[in-house]
């Protein structure tokens, strides 16, 4: 029998099914008219809420969990929700004018919230259900001292079945014999979704009722990749997904293998390949992918998720790190770059009509001068622990870069003043993602060591489409004739001065436009850092002589969608 | 009494993580804070009742603030919609 549901996860998992059950919790249907007994119901409510909170506190602290990002978020959540007032007024009155016990009011008050939320459209705010879920069950097992279950133990290649996996559930699992998970209910959002893939665990949600032919210990795959569960499957089937898995494995250390091979093409042209990064953690597996230095080093982390401004100290700390960490490979900084959808609330933007062509990124710099000067004098001062180099984004005419430049200058002056170590040479480039500076290019390249051409704004810019609105961005297309000859002016004019030229945007990771960027003459390639290998597979297969040629066949096309036939003709 | 209309321009409209952003500007405050959408009115205290108006991209919503700091709170309030959920009105 095959289920389906939604893979969220990709990979195949072939293992034995355990039904998670919730703790069920009773109904004891006790009435409680004493007035005094009423308020030891709500003392221990209280206490039980208390704890819960401590729990959650310390889960939060500890260290050995490993937590990532997306986990504490989920922890202040249900903290939140622990002392929700709307929760705890509920539960009293249920308690004061119901006459019901303290374990009554909760299962009925928790029940009514995570059914509300269940049955609510918004995919992202149902899947809060389940955190209404389990700080329910938490109040509860502390209100009924029971003893925390401190993690379950696991028969090797399990495959969990449940309704739903609670946060607690899934951020304090065994990842060495958990191997996959099916759920009952849940999206994309959900919190079995989000844990599966930071973990690498192949998983389906919203598997809907089917789910229930499943008992314990069954036979079961799960293919995350296709969104199905395949249920005692006979000995063929294991034949077939075994021989799938060992594809997908074989794939994957094909891949692997590629790390430490240089990425030179067969005819023996060397092509940079980096890494977009956002902090110095990522650097690890920019590594592990074969990545050989950063093309983008985002710094909108240090600004974001807080209520201030962060200190010069701080961010000097940040961009030392990061230069230590990258042990000399070169690493691209670039400067602030927020406005447009990345907004702060504490430097109290007004709202624009048009934010993506309004206050943003080099435009708030120049404007806020003392900001930028703090961040210019950070990674002067970290430039001393590694190779940095420094780069402006939306860079739309001359005027702007001559004054990012002289800030540069005036701060690179004082530091020397003061006695300051810093690079004097670092290497400084600017961001291509707007029209106008990829048509002149020509006249901006004079100023600059580098370009880097970011396609995702410089093709919504040229093409005037949001490609977060549904309705336009099918017109959003990086294969447009009009982006390819920008890019192509971009790499030609950079060349006549002997400059490189790097491409940050989504294109450098997107196979079809490997041997095209090649053929134009792109230098360096910057993507995620686990896209690396792949795009590498493809370079070190293919020729320059054969890129030129690609590249001159496309530029004789004239729409995306043939440029895109024959692309994938190509690399066939 | 303040009352403010703001549109939610903000792709995902207000979860988890704004929602509790605005309960902690809200307790920085002497006044007191309700939220209406459509025809519902709750008081902004309660991260349960905010997502359960389901506030979405394109929303309506009004902040009503009453106390003696309406004024500043008013601001905060503003400075919150605008930047933090990209919102206009």
């Amino acid at each position: 029998m095959r289920i389906k549901g939604v893979g969220v996860s990709a990979g195949i998992s072939i293992g034995s099914a355990y039904i998670l059950k919730e703790a069920k919790t009773l109904v004891s249907g006790i009435i409680i008219s004493d007035k005094e007994a009423k308020e030891i119901e709500i003392k221990k409510f209280n206490q039980a809420v208390i704890t819960a909170i401590e729990e959650v506190e310390s889960i939060k602290s500890d260290k050995s969990l490993n937590l990532k990002p997306e986990d504490l978020d989920i922890l202040d959540t249900q903290i939140e929700f622990l002392g929700d007032p709307q929760i705890t007024e509920d539960i009293h009155e249920k308690i004061f004018n119901e006459s019901k016990s303290a374990n009554d009011a909760i299962i009925e008050v928790i029940d009514g919230a995570v059914h509300m939320f269940r049955n609510m459209e918004d995919e992202y705010i149902g899947a809060r259900s389940s955190d209404i879920r389990d700080i329910g069950n938490r109040i509860l097992r502390n209100l009924n001292a029971r003893s925390v279950s401190s993690g379950k133990q696991y028969g090797k290649n399990t495959i969990l079945i449940a309704d739903d996996l609670s946060p607690s559930d899934t951020i304090t699992l065994d990842i060495s014999r958990v191997i996959g998970f099916a759920t009952r209910y849940g999206g994309k959002n959900s919190h079995t979704a989000i844990i599966a893939k930071a973990k690498g665990i192949p998983a389906i949600v919203g598997c809907g009722p089917e789910l229930t032919n499943i008992r314990n210990g069954d036979a079961i795959i799960v293919d995350g990749t296709c969104g199905e569960i395949i249920l005692n499957p006979d000995s063929e089937i294991i034949r077939i997904y075994k021989a799938k898995q060992e594809i997908i494995f074989n794939e994957q250390a094909f891949l692997k293998s590629l790390r430490d091979l240089p990425a030179i093409t067969a005819d023996g042209q060397n092509v940079r390949l980096y890494a977009n990064i956002s902090s110095a953690e990522e650097l690890e597996q920019v590594f592990e992918n074969g990545g050989e230095g950063v093309g983008l080093m985002r710094t909108e982390l240090l600004f974001m998720g807080r209520d201030t401004l962060p200190s010069e100290e701080e961010q000097f700390s940040f961009y030392k790190q990061v230069a230590i960490k990258s042990k000399n490979r070169p690493v691209i900084i670039r400067t602030l770059d927020i406005g447009g959808d990345k907004q702060l609330p504490y430097f109290g933007i007004p709202a624009e009509n048009n934010p993506s062509l309004g206050y943003r990124a080099i435009r708030i710099s120049l404007d806020k001068k003392d900001i930028f000067f703090i961040q210019l004098r950070a990674i002067l001062r970290a430039s001393v622990f590694g190779n940095l180099k420094i780069m402006f984004p939306m860079i739309s005419n001359l005027s702007e870069v001559k004054q990012a430049k002289e800030c540069l200058r005036q701060v690179k002056l004082e530091l020397e003043h003061m006695g300051v170590d810093f690079d004097p040479s670092i290497g400084l480039g600017i961001m291509i993602e707007i029209p106008s500076a990829a048509l002149m290019a020509d006249i901006l390249i004079n100023e600059v060591d580098f370009f880097s051409i970011g396609t995702n704004d410089l093709c919504q810019y040229t093409l005037a489409v949001d490609r977060m609105n549904d309705k336009v961005s099918a017109l959003y297309n990086h294969f447009n004739p009009g982006v390819l000859r920008l890019i192509s002016n971009v790499i030609e004019q950079a060349h006549k001065q002997n400059k490189s030229v790097g491409l940050c945007g989504e294109m450098a990771s997107d196979p079809l436009a490997t041997l095209l960027l090649l053929g134009m003459g792109l230098d360096e390639f910057s993507m995620t850092a686990r896209l690396i290998p792949s795009i590498k597979n493809i370079l070190i297969k293919n020729s320059v002589s054969k890129a030129r040629e690609v590249f001159k066949n496309v530029m004789g096309m004239d729409d995306p969608e043939t440029i895109i036939n024959y692309l994938q003709e190509v690399i066939k | 009494m303040i009352s403010k209309d703001y549109i939610i321009l903000s792709p995902q409209g207000i979860h988890a993580r704004p929602a509790s952003a605005l309960l902690k500007l809200t307790k920085t405050f002497k006044s007191s804070f309700s939220l209406k959408k459509e025809e519902k009115l709750i008081p902004l205290k309660s991260m349960l009742n905010i997502l359960a108006l389901g506030i979405k991209f394109g929303d309506t919503i009004s902040v009503m603030i009453e106390g003696d700091d309406e004024e500043d709170a008013a601001l905060a309030i503003d400075s919150f919609f605008m930047s933090y959920l990209k919102t206009s009105g």
